[in-house]
């Protein structure tokens, strides 16, 4: 064979393959959309979930799925801005810092439910947290860490030497090429890899059965108090969120519209995890955009 | 050999038998090298013969490499800068740096250069519009920033981007400004403009430049060291190292024998 046979047929398999992945993804979103769309209305996202009766909603559900993932990030972000910080900026190439690598890598791969299981052990149980959107939280910051660390340490890695030398070069300390000139110039990468990660967050399921809980009492939306116990914001109460909803209507749905439910959710789910994705490029082009020409 | 560049200038800055060793690579056997104020000083020599590498010590920017041991006295207005107490900071505000590749920030030209004294503390917007104005009208790329002054810095071309970076090393107000190869990744039209900024600014600031371009060497300087394989090997007027050297090796060099 000659290699401008090679080629093609190279180049054949390569579109052959490319064809599948997207082919494979268009039937997947497609089905998805197409059986869930027709059931989702301004009542099915504004209403309360019904145990028995038809006609529930997922008002509850997806409100705890916001809610939770924000409270993630407020646990998370921190952490791993500053882990991230260190690993990218301060840590020398040692055997030691690399065992942190290969740990926090270890810990990306944790299967979900261990997670989970983990948590209700450690904060339901024995901090006697109970069923509640802090220990659901805690539990999704120990899923998100290793994914926001590495996002955060790479985009830091990602700007170029030469820019933290033009900063200390200018008299700058280390500290303030970081915050001054490295971290805004890796801003746009941070920002995408925390809206990434929240969407996996977003469409976890597994690890908060056993932490967030699978029940959604009824909360006040008017209640702003987060220390009341019908507020929505009471991190202490158990909240079951959209991918658990659907989990749980599936699994043990006694509503006669169990199908159309979880149809519907996740059509939800999936429609905010696309906003998300689309947010994500949006916004760090954005923030590209005016970190590169200010005004 | 001449080795204190000018009797009668002050001089900034004295090194005595600086020796620098990568682990155990020795790359620096032993250079003494004084700088006058307000000349400009260049060192020339072959690739890998330790010019730049010199040229980081003046800085400290050695100090960011890991398995770095430098011996030997730099002393800049008779200062050790390698006494343990001296703030690096502080000394690379005294002596500010411009790169061999140009590296703008990715903010806007103003904030380039307003950048250093920014993030040092000064608030005031006037003195700030003031040092912009007068940094980038010193680096001679005034007229063609002066109304994009909020474009990208890195929309400009590379010729202008090395103006810009000069400008924001100007702005803080070293005293010395050391520049490692500033115009090797720039066409001929700019390096000619980077050398006009450099003859324009050079009695207020004391300039040292590494460069592998001789005629460049010749062009500017005041002073020329010329190095090889670590070692100083001529310094000395420009104009005496150029029509007259002492040392064979420079007169090889020069003649182009070997590069």
């Amino acid at each position: 064979m000659n290699s401008k046979a090679a080629n093609n047929v190279a180049t054949g398999v390569i579109y052959l393959l490319v064809t599948a992945v997207v082919g494979i993804l268009i039937f997947l979103l497609g089905y998805i959309l197409i059986t869930g769309v027709p059931h989702v209305s301004i009542h099915f996202i504004t209403s309360a979930a019904e145990s028995f009766r038809a006609g529930g909603g997922i008002r509850d559900q997806l409100f705890n799925s916001l809610y939770l993932l924000v409270l993630t990030l407020i646990i998370s972000f921190p952490i791993a801005l500053g882990s991230g910080i260190y690993l990218s900026e301060y840590a020398p190439h040692n055997w030691f810092t690399g065992l942190i690598r290969t740990a926090i890598e270890v810990l990306s791969s944790l299967p979900s439910v261990v997670v989970g299981l983990f948590g209700y052990l450690l904060f339901v149980i024995k901090f006697n947290l109970g069923f509640s959107i802090l220990a659901g939280a805690i539990a999704l910051t120990f899923f998100n860490l290793p994914l926001l660390t590495r996002s955060i340490e790479e985009s830091l890695e990602d700007v170029p030497n030469l820019q933290r030398e033009a900063g200390l070069s200018l008299g700058l300390s280390r500290w303030k090429t970081i915050t001054g000139i490295v971290f805004p110039a890796a801003l746009p990468g941070i920002l995408t890899g925390i809206i990434l990660s929240a969407g996996r967050v977003f469409g976890e399921a597994a690890a908060l059965i056993y932490t967030a809980g699978q029940s959604a009492p009824t909360v006040s939306y008017t209640n702003w108090n987060p220390f009341s116990a019908a507020s929505f914001l009471n991190p202490m109460r158990p909240a079951e969120t959209l991918a658990v909803h659907i989990w749980k209507v599936n699994t043990e749905g006694v509503t006669p519209d169990a199908l159309q439910i979880s149809s519907g959710a996740s059509a939800v789910l999936i429609v905010v995890i696309l906003l998300f994705n689309l947010a994500a490029r949006f916004l760090g082009n954005w923030a590209f955009k005016k970190m590169t020409a200010a005004k | 050999m001449e080795k204190t560049a000018n009797t009668k200038t002050k001089q900034i800055i004295t090194s005595e038998d600086v020796h620098l060793y990568y682990g155990s690579f020795e790359a620096l056997h032993g250079i003494d090298l004084n700088f006058g104020e307000h000349e400009i000083a260049a060192l020339i020599g072959p690739s890998g013969c330790g010019k730049s590498t010199y040229l980081r010590c003046l800085n400290r920017m050695n100090d960011l490499i890991p398995g770095v041991k430098i011996t030997g006295s730099i002393e800049l207005e008779g200062n050790d800068i390698y006494a343990p107490k001296v703030d690096v900071v502080e000394l690379r505000k005294r002596v500010g740096m411009v790169f061999q590749q140009p590296n703008p920030f990715p903010f806007s030209v103003y904030e380039n250069v307003a950048y250093g004294l920014r993030l040092a503390g000064v608030r005031d917007k006037s003195l700030l519009d003031e040092r912009v104005e007068t940094s980038l009208k010193q680096a001679a790329i005034w007229d063609e920033v002066k109304d994009n002054l909020y474009d990208s810095a890195l929309s400009f071309s590379g010729g202008q981007q090395q103006r810009i970076c000069v400008a924001r090393v100007l702005a803080v107000q070293p005293e010395v400004v050391l520049l490692d190869e500033p115009t090797s990744a720039l066409d001929p039209i700019s390096s000619a403009k980077i050398e006009d900024t450099l003859l324009n600014i050079r009695d207020k600031y004391t300039i040292i430049i590494v460069t592998h371009n001789m005629q460049q060497a010749s062009r500017i300087s005041d002073r020329t060291a010329f190095l090889l394989n670590g070692n100083l090997v001529e310094y000395d007027k420009t104009e005496k190292l150029f029509m007259n050297p002492e040392k064979e090796e420079t007169s090889d060099y020069l003649n182009g024998k070997f590069g």
